[in-house]
């Protein structure tokens, strides 16, 4: 017998006697006989012991970032995550529990949703929040379905600077509601610099929302005053999406710059990198557009005796009780991650993330230069950036990857190899798990490049 | 309330905590209180910022990492979760998660990879994935895989997105129309109509299966296609299922197969053998990872020749060389539905689970969870009604209509009293096509101990209904909170700390 069952041969008989059936088999009877106990040629079942050793295996083959110095980023970041959070996602009676559907038996989770909401709304300087989505990208996606309910109107406008899977993923979201999409483009000036987005010229009457990052897809903080200005004047909804929210601890709030609807990668607060997930999206709004906000929402009540209490609420936007006529058809929140991400802000306190961001920041800034000086690169983010940069050298980003690669260095991701129309450069990103020993190490490496 | 109290089977009755509230983390903040410590700067600062760009203050709450601990610890003990009680959730799959997933997926080399990290670094994880695709193939019957939807749900989206994709891209843009059975989760016709199509309900017929009459009428040259859960939601097998989905298919419609309920047919029968074009696969439910309290899952969806050029982006492929790689552009694709290559993490659970199996392991699992459920339905038809009294799959629905109609008590009396007992509930209300319905899923990893004291207490609560209708109405009488006003909740919306609950 499998593994995990528990039934003995004489438990299989009393319950198949009391069933009435003289064989399992027999209460197979409605599948057809001719397609019935299929064959499955799968590999032989193995032992604990087994699998250990073969998933082990494979794992062995993966370098991970504690092996090199890694300085990759366009969505994913590695920052610092304190043992605590991974202990308490590992929790059994959070793990292994579901959607809260009977609220007395689940205040743990509910409660833990409620604060996680609450987190969201004050990081991101936003009036409400959902209990997370799958992950950023797909926040967006959902974010550009709202705008469109909320204004009805069918034409996007999106920050070519705007991650380019975040853009696809808008992209596939939408293609099938004939939504026109448009992008500004992204360019290098006379100077070798990118030039300002002009994604605010792009916004019209017809618009439902701008779609715009914080920082960009290259690093760049942006005032975001003009595109605020421009979709407020348009009648269409401001979308600030952000990929590493660690720089919230120093930067104005998609909320202080007037966003309608703010999005965010939850993985750089505390989250393993996983090669790509699980992890959550923050997802927040102004209150006005609460009832078009997808996803699982937490909120405060009480019962009968008056003792404080969590539900399930606003369910009348969702699936189960909507159907076709729903917000989304999602049925989940990313709750055990929102909890880590939760626990991380709460281990971090105001002092520890600031120094994430600050640390962050001055590792870019002290990348920067060293490049500048030292490399025939140069780099491309203008200034100010948070703690990530385009750069642009003697070859292109495969090229310079490659030869990080050869130095044992995970050095940045080929700005074409996210989107065709990119410069052909190298993006880098900085953590506070950098140090001067890797930059200088990276620097040498790129060094020789060209040289 | 030691009138409430279970005495028969208190000795499993589960508190999640004791009558003392948790306060919120804002609560527990106490100012200055020392955070986490990073490694000291090394390089100097960065130029400051312009004033324009930084924020003014940052409310975060300043605890202490013992009290982070012990806040967490208290939350879990307000939960009751599936290794603490009998989680019969139908439709949910809520069996043993098995430890060594977790001892897998938090090995480093799983863990902390990086997902742009060049493919010749990461060949083990690729590796996995591509084994992964191969093993939900075979056995789903399919030709190929995307493991990138997050969830079932988004499975859906992906199913749904490449059938519109198959049929736009033959230039039949008349079809705008989705069946669904009336029995489906709420999510199909809410996919349905983030792909930009209507759906139409077809009825459940007399059997408790798709009303073949009805869905001829239905199919006409508007529809594109068909979103059928087999099992269905009553947990029952569409004997008549070759049968629809030859009719969708007659009239150029496609069919998507609805995954929830894989767990009753590993190894008994192969969806793309039935006439399926896709399905989407919950891993979280049939191949044991985490439930996470209401996520992560993942949401692999699988497909027939057909619709293979419209997968999403990325997909692993293996070179004739041996090596893995992933493949991010193609011409028809529906591209991505989120960043990156899916919920690794859980998928290399799931890559464990079917691996710790292999055939006969996994036939035995839907074998197992199908006579269980079986043994629940014998040992509880004459007290409740049965929705449909023939042979179930892995979970069954029943009716409490009898209580209500006897006794005044509702199927929600039921569940929270469950609850006293220290049993989970099952899902109520769902399949919306059954008054008062109840719908067990008591999954292959029970025991028969835990189904036959299961058993006993639905027969106690019966008789309770019987004798003391009050005390089920006012159930649960242990919890650290009673029955929460929902009504308020959503009225006067409270959805963070230091709102007051103005909305409307």
């Amino acid at each position: 017998m499998p593994t995990f069952t528990q039934l003995t041969d004489l438990d299989r008989e009393a319950m198949l006697q009391t069933i009435g059936v003289g064989s399992i088999e027999d209460l197979f009877a409605d599948v057809p006989a001719d397609a019935r106990f299929p064959r499955l040629d799968l590999p032989p079942a193995l032992s604990e012991v087994e699998v250990q050793r073969h998933v082990g295996r494979l794992a062995a083959r993966n370098v991970t970032v504690r092996d090199w110095p890694c300085f990759l980023g366009a969505g994913a970041y590695n920052h610092a995550s304190p043992s605590v959070v991974s202990h308490v996602m590992g929790m059994p009676q959070l793990a292994t529990a579901y959607t809260p559907y009977q609220p007395e038996v689940s205040q743990g989770t509910l409660q833990a949703m409620f604060e996680f909401q609450s987190l969201v709304c004050d990081l991101l300087g936003m009036e409400a929040a959902n209990a997370s989505v799958y992950d950023g990208a797909s926040a967006a996606g959902e974010a550009v379905l709202m705008a469109q309910r909320i204004t009805r109107r069918e034409r996007v406008v999106l920050s070519g600077a705007l991650n380019p899977q975040w853009r696809e993923v808008i992209q596939s979201y939408v293609a099938a509601r004939g939504v026109e999409v448009a992008t500004s483009e992204v360019a290098l000036g006379a100077s070798g610099a990118l030039v300002a987005d002009q994604v605010a010229g792009l916004v019209d009457a017809r618009t439902a929302c701008v779609v715009v990052m914080q920082p960009d897809a290259f690093g760049r903080v942006h005032d975001l005053a003009p595109v605020a200005a421009a979709a407020r004047e348009a009648g269409a909804l401001l979308v600030v999406a952000t990929a590493d929210p660690t720089c919230y601890a120093l930067l104005r709030t998609p909320g202080a710059w007037g966003a309608d609807i703010a999005v965010a990668e939850g993985q750089p607060l505390g989250l393993p990198l996983q090669f790509g997930g699980p992890w959550a999206g923050l997802m927040a709004c102004k209150s006005r557009h609460l009832r078009q906000l997808p996803g699982r929402i937490a909120g405060q009540t009480t019962d009968h005796d008056g003792r404080r209490g969590w539900v399930l609420t606003l369910q009348a936007r969702e699936q189960h009780i909507r159907r076709e006529k729903a917000t989304s058809n999602i049925c989940t929140s990313q709750t055990l991650l929102a909890i880590g991400v939760s626990a991380y802000l709460s281990l971090l306190g105001p002092e520890g993330l600031r120094e994430v961001a600050r640390q962050s920041r001055a590792y870019a800034a002290y990348a920067a230069a060293e490049i500048a000086a030292r490399t025939a690169f140069r780099v491309a983010t203008p200034a100010p950036f948070y703690n990530e940069l385009l750069i642009l050298g003697p070859v292109g980003g495969e090229a310079a990857r490659h030869h990080l690669v050869e130095r044992q260095i995970l050095g940045g991701v080929p700005a074409r190899s996210l989107d065709g129309a990119y410069p052909d450069g190298l993006l880098l990103a900085f953590t506070e798990m950098n140090n001067r020993e890797e930059i200088d190490a990276l620097v040498q490496a790129l060094a020789e490049v060209g040289a | 309330m030691i009138a409430a109290m279970p005495d028969l089977e208190s000795a499993r009755t589960v508190v999640t905590a004791g009558p003392q509230p948790e306060p919120l983390l804002s609560e527990l903040s106490h100012a200055g209180a020392p955070g986490y410590r990073l490694p000291t700067l090394d390089v100097p600062e960065a130029d400051s910022l312009d004033a324009v760009l930084l924020r003014e203050d940052l409310p975060l709450p300043e605890i202490g990492e013992l009290d982070v601990v012990r806040h967490y610890t208290h939350l879990a003990q307000r939960n009751v979760c599936i290794d603490s009680v009998f989680y019969p959730l139908g439709s949910c799959t809520m069996k043993y998660n098995p430890r060594v997933n977790e001892d897998v997926a938090r090995l480093p080399g799983i863990a902390h990879v990086h997902p742009l990290q060049p493919d010749e670094t990461v060949q083990g994880a690729l590796e996995l994935l591509y084994r992964l695709q191969q093993a939900l193939t075979e056995i789903t019957g399919f030709e190929s895989a995307t493991l990138q939807p997050a969830a079932g749900a988004q499975g859906e989206l992906a199913g749904m997105l490449m059938i519109r994709a198959y049929h736009v891209d033959r230039g039949d843009a008349r079809r705008k129309k989705v069946l669904v059975p009336d029995s489906a989760h709420g999510t199909n016709p809410a996919t349905a109509a983030m792909c930009g199509y209507y759906t139409v309900a077809i009825p459940t017929d007399a059997h408790g299966e798709v009303d073949l009459d009805r869905l001829r009428a239905e199919c006409d040259d508007t529809v594109a296609g068909m979103m059928l859960t087999n099992p269905n939601t009553l947990g029952l097998f569409e004997r008549h299922l070759q049968e629809v989905t030859s009719i969708v298919h007659a009239a150029g419609g496609l069919v998507y197969g609805d995954g929830a309920n894989l767990n009753a047919i590993l190894g008994v029968v192969k969806p793309a053998e039935m006439g399926f074009d896709c399905l989407h696969i919950n891993v979280h439910k049939t191949f044991s990872t985490p439930h996470g309290a209401g996520g992560p899952g993942a949401g692999p969806v699988v497909v027939s020749e057909l619709l293979e050029p419209y997968l999403p982006t990325p997909l692993v492929v293996q070179g004739d060389d041996g090596s893995f790689a992933l493949v991010h552009h193609r011409p028809k694709s529906i591209g991505r539905l989120k960043g990156f290559q899916g919920h690794f993490g859980i998928l290399a659970r799931a890559y464990t689970y079917i691996r710790m199996h292999g055939e006969d392991g996994l036939r035995q699992v839907s074998q197992t969870a199908v006579l269980n459920a079986n043994y629940l339905r014998a040992c509880l038809a004459d007290l409740y009604d049965l929705a449909y009294d023939r042979t179930c799959m892995h979970e069954l629905v029943i009716s409490g209509r009898r209580l209500r109609e006897q006794h005044g008590v509702r199927t929600l009396d039921v569940a929270k009293r469950l609850i006293d007992y220290g049993i989970h509930p099952p899902t109520i209300y769902f399949p919306l096509n059954v008054e008062e319905a109840l719908m067990i899923e008591p999954t292959e990893t029970e025991s028969k101990a835990t189904l036959d004291r299961f058993v006993r207490v639905m027969r106690r609560i019966a008789e309770e209904a019987a004798d003391d209708p009050e005390l089920l109405r006012a159930a649960p009488h242990l919890q650290p909170v009673g029955r929460l006003d929902e009504v308020t909740a959503a009225r006067k919306p409270i959805l963070r700390w230091g709102a007051a609950g103005s909305e409307e």
